[in-house]
C-alpha cells in the first residue's frame, strides 16, 4: 500500500534499531513515555519492542481517550440512555467501558436504544432521521477527537436541529501531563509526544515540558517507523545532552496547530473548573463542557445524570497503569480477574488501552540484548 | 556494579513476567463457563464470546463426540459410509452486496463446511424465514440464485420450510440450510491431527466478504471496488484431495471471525502454537486499503470462499500448486507452520520484524476513535 507500506519497511527499521544501539549508554537503563495509546497500540501490533534494546523501556502513558473515562460518567451515560426517547449514541469501545453495574452494551440488551456510531456527524443524521426521538452523542477523546464534535454542533446549532445534545467528557493533553510530571514517583527519561492531538494544538503546548521539568519531548507519528525514529531521537537528544521539543511527524503537525480546529474548539467548549479521569482522580481545569452558546445542545443540562462519583474497584490498578507506574502485567488482576471479555479496568477495553495491547498482541516472553 | 545490578534486576523483571504470563495461560486454559447473564450481539461475532457460548453452554448439554470436536460439519457412520452433516442461518444486511446476495450465501456456506469437513457435497435442506411484506421479487430473486447456486455446486435441494414473521423481524428474509455430504476417502482430516513442521496455507487473498459487506451498508462512506467471494470449495478441497490427501491434516472454512480464528481454534485443538507470517499473507491492495482506514485487521475479516489448510510438509509444495490450479484459488499462499510452544497461540512473525499474539477477537472488530 502506497504511503503506508513504507513507514512499516522491516529494513529501515533494522538500520534504525542498529542506530539506536549505537546512541544508547551501555548500562544505562532508558525509560521513555509514549503519551498516546495510538502509540502503545502501534508498539505491540507491530512489535516495535523486539527491535529496541532491552535497556530501553517504552512506557505507556495515560492519551487513551477511552481508559480516563471514570466508573461515574459511565454510569451517567447508561441513565441517559435508558431514558424511553432517547436514542444513546457512542464509538463502539465506549460499549463495552463497564461502569458500576453494567455496560452499554448490557443497557442495550435490556432494551436501551444504544448504537454504535464512527463519527458525531453519524448521531447528527440520525438525529434529523427521527425527529420524534431524542438523539444524544456520548462525546469523548482529547483535542484529537473534540474538533469533530464542535463541528457538529455547530452544525446542529445552524441547521436548527432540536433533538439532537451531546454528553460531554471531551478532555484535554497538557494537564494530565503536568500531573504526571508532578508526581513524586516519576523516573522517565523522555516522552514520545501525541501525534494526532498535536495536529491541532501544535508542538508549542508541550515546550513546558523540557522547560520546566528537563525531559525531552519528540512528536511523532504512528507507524513503527515513526515511532522508533522518535525514539532514537529522545535518545540522541539524552546524549547529546539537549532537552527540548522536537517534531517528528512534521508530514502533519504544524508547529502552531490547526488555528480553524482551535477557533472551533473556543467557540463550542469551556474547561471546566476539574475534570475526574480514571485512576488520576480530579485535575484542575481538564475537562471540557459546552459552552454558554452551546448550554441548549448540553445533554447535562437537558437530562437528569446522577452525577455520582464512583470509586474505581479496589483490585483495579488502572491509575498506576496510566501514570506508568507499572507495567500492565504487573497489576494484581491482569490477565485472570481482568480480561478483554470481562474486563475490570478501562485500559482492557480499547485497543488503545495498554492492557489490551498487551493482552491481545504482546503477551510473549522475549528475548532481548541488554546493550 | 550498578551495571550488573541493572541487568539482574532485568533478569528478574523478565522472570516476574514469564510467571506471570504462565499463570495467564493457565487461566486461559480452564474449562470455558457460560455466565453472562444475557445475550450480547458479541455472542454473535465469532470471538471469545462466541465460544463461551458454544464450548460453554451448548456442547456440555447434547453430550456428543462429534460435536464436542467442533468440526465445520459432524460425521455421522451408517453402515460403514461416512457422512458429513451440518447446518447455518444465515441473517446477513443487505440482502444483497457486490458480488452475491443471501441466496449465494445460504447454499455456499453450508456446502463449504461439508466441504471442510473432506465431504462431497450431496443434498441441502432450505428453511425460508420470512418477513410480512417482503417483496415477491426480492424472494424470487433469492429463490433464483439459491437454485443458480446449488446448481453450480452440484447440490440437490431435497426438502423445506417457509415460515413467515410479523413486520419487524427477520430482516426481510432469514434463510437456514442443511447440507449432506459424503466423507471422500482419500483425506482423514481431524483438528487436534496438526505436527510440529506442518505448513499453513490459505487458498487466495483473505478479508472480501466482510469488507464488502461492510462497505454496502453504507455507514462508512467508502467506496471501493470490493466484492465479495462467495464460492463453493469444493473444487478447491477436491484439488487437495487428489494431489495431497495422506498429507493433509485438516481444513477449515475461515468464515465469520476470519483466518486468524480459524488458526487460534486448531492452534488449541491440537496443543500447538502457530507462526504465521504477516508478510506471506495474501490480501488485496483495496481490502487492505479499506481495512487499514477502518483500522480493522483483514485477517479478523469474513470470508465465504477461502480455507485454511494444514499440511504435512513433505506435501506442502504439491498442495500448493494443487490449490493454485483451481479458478478462484490463483492467490493461494503458504503463510506459516506449526511449532510447538507456546502451545495454544498463534504467533504473527509482522512485516516490520517484530513478533505478536494474535489472539480470538472479543466481539465484533471495531474501528478506531482516532
Amino acid at each position: 500500500m502506497k504511503f503506508v507500506d513504507e513507514y512499516r519497511d522491516a529494513d529501515l527499521g533494522r538500520a534504525l534499531a542498529a542506530e539506536i544501539v549505537t546512541t544508547v549508554e551501555p548500562g544505562r537503563h532508558y525509560k521513555v513515555m509514549e503519551v498516546c495509546g495510538g502509540h502503545t497500540h502501534t508498539i505491540y501490533k507491530y512489535g516495535v519492542d523486539d527491535l529496541l534494546p532491552a535497556n530501553v523501556e517504552l512506557v505507556h502513558g495515560p492519551g487513551c481517550p477511552v481508559c480516563v473515562i471514570p466508573m461515574g460518567r459511565v454510569d451517567d451515560a447508561i441513565a441517559v440512555a435508558r431514558i424511553p426517547e432517547v436514542i444513546f449514541t457512542c464509538f463502539g469501545d465506549m460499549m463495552r467501558v463497564p461502569g458500576s453495574a453494567g455496560t452499554l452494551l448490557d443497557a442495550k440488551a435490556e432494551g436501551a436504544d444504544v448504537r454504535m456510531v464512527y463519527s458525531p456527524l453519524d448521531a447528527l443524521r440520525i438525529a434529523r432521521q427521527n425527529p420524534g426521538r431524542q438523539v444524544v452523542f456520548f462525546a469523548i477523546g482529547f483535542e484529537t477527537t473534540a474538533p469533530s464534535t464542535a463541528l457538529t454542533l455547530m452544525r446542529a446549532k445552524a441547521e436548527r436541529v432540536p433533538n439532537f445534545s451531546c454528553f460531554c467528557n471531551h478532555v484535554t493533553i497538557v494537564p494530565p501531563l503536568r500531573a504526571l510530571l508532578e508526581s513524586p514517583d516519576l523516573r522517565l527519561d523522555g516522552f514520545i509526544g501525541p501525534g494526532h492531538v498535536s495536529t491541532v494544538v501544535g508542538a508549542r503546548p508541550f515546550e513546558f515540558i523540557p522547560r520546566d521539568y528537563g525531559k525531552p519531548i519528540v512528536i511523532s507519528g504512528f507507524e513503527p517507523l515513526d515511532v522508533l525514529q522518535s525514539v532514537h531521537m529522545v535518545l540522541t537528544q539524552l546524549a547529546q545532552g539537549r532537552c527540548e521539543v522536537e517534531n517528528q511527524y512534521t508530514r502533519v503537525v504544524p508547529y502552531d496547530g490547526n488555528p480553524r480546529a482551535l477557533e472551533a474548539l473556543a467557540e463550542v467548549f469551556e474547561l471546566r473548573p476539574h475534570f475526574e479521569w480514571r485512576g488520576l482522580g480530579f485535575i484542575s481545569q481538564s475537562g471540557l463542557k459546552l459552552s454558554a452558546a452551546y448550554r441548549d445542545f448540553d445533554a447535562e443540562s437537558r437530562y437528569p445524570v446522577p452525577g455520582i462519583r464512583v470509586a474505581d474497584p479496589k483490585a483495579c490498578q488502572c491509575g498506576e497503569v496510566l501514570k506508568g507506574v507499572i507495567k500492565p502485567w504487573e497489576c494484581k488482576v491482569f490477565g485472570t480477574a481482568c480480561t478483554p471479555e470481562r474486563p475490570i479496568g478501562t485500559c482492557m477495553v480499547s485497543s488503545e488501552g495498554a492492557c489490551a495491547a498487551y493482552y491481545n498482541y504482546g503477551r510473549l516472553a522475549r528475548e532481548r540484548q541488554v546493550v | 556494579m550498578t551495571v550488573i545490578r541493572r541487568a539482574r534486576a532485568e533478569a528478574e523483571t523478565d522472570e516476574r513476567e514469564r510467571e506471570v504470563l504462565g499463570r495467564i495461560e493457565r487461566a486461559r486454559s480452564r474449562p470455558i463457563r457460560f455466565g453472562d447473564p444475557q445475550i450480547t450481539m458479541a455472542h454473535g461475532a465469532g470471538g471469545k464470546a462466541t465460544r463461551n457460548l458454544i464450548e460453554g453452554l451448548l456442547v456440555p448439554a447434547f453430550e456428543s463426540e462429534t460435536l464436542a470436536s467442533l468440526a465445520d460439519a459432524g460425521i455421522v457412520t451408517i453402515d460403514g459410509l461416512g457422512l458429513a452433516l451440518t447446518t447455518d442461518s444465515f441473517v446477513v444486511k443487505p440482502l444483497r452486496f457486490p458480488g452475491g446476495s443471501i441466496g449465494d450465501l445460504a447454499v455456499n456456506g453450508t456446502v463449504n463446511d461439508l466441504a471442510a469437513a473432506g465431504a462431497r457435497p450431496m443434498a441441502l435442506t432450505l428453511s425460508l424465514v420470512l418477513e410480512e411484506g417482503l417483496s415477491s421479487d426480492v424472494l424470487r430473486t433469492e429463490v433464483e440464485t439459491i437454485a443458480r447456486a446449488a446448481r453450480a455446486a452440484g447440490v440437490e435441494i431435497v426438502a423445506g420450510d417457509t415460515k413467515v414473521v410479523e413486520r419487524g423481524h427477520a430482516d426481510g428474509m432469514y434463510i437456514c440450510t442443511t447440507g449432506l455430504g459424503r466423507i471422500d476417502p482419500r483425506g482423514r482430516l481431524s483438528p487436534s491431527s496438526l505436527r510440529p513442521g506442518d505448513r499453513v496455507l490459505v487458498s487466495g487473498s483473505i478479508g472480501e466478504h466482510g469488507t464488502a459487506i461492510m462497505l454496502a451498508r453504507g455507514e462508512f462512506e467508502l467506496d471501493a471496488a470490493i466484492v465479495s467471494d462467495t464460492c463453493s470449495l469444493w473444487p478447491a478441497v477436491d484439488a487437495l484431495l487428489e494431489a495431497a490427501g495422506p498429507g493433509l491434516r485438516c481444513l477449515r472454512d475461515a468464515t465469520r471471525g476470519g483466518v486468524a480464528s480459524v488458526l487460534n481454534e486448531l492452534a488449541r485443538a491440537s496443543g500447538v502454537a502457530l507462526l504465521i507470517r504477516e508478510a506471506a499473507v495474501p490480501v488485496d491492495p483495496a481490502v487492505s486499503g479499506a481495512c487499514e482506514i477502518l483500522g480493522i485487521d483483514p485477517m479478523y475479516v469474513a470470508n465465504e470462499g477461502k480455507l485454511v489448510a494444514f499440511v504435512a510438509p513433505e506435501w506442502a509444495a504439491a498442495a500448493l500448486k494443487a490449490l493454485r490450479g483451481v479458478k478462484g484459488c490463483e492467490q493461494a499462499a503458504e503463510i506459516g507452520e506449526v511449532r510447538t510452544e507456546p502451545a495454544g497461540m498463534v504467533i504473527v512473525e509482522t512485516g516490520f520484524g517484530g513478533k505478536r499474539v494474535m489472539d480470538l477477537l472479543v466481539g465484533d472488530p471495531l474501528p478506531r476513535i482516532c
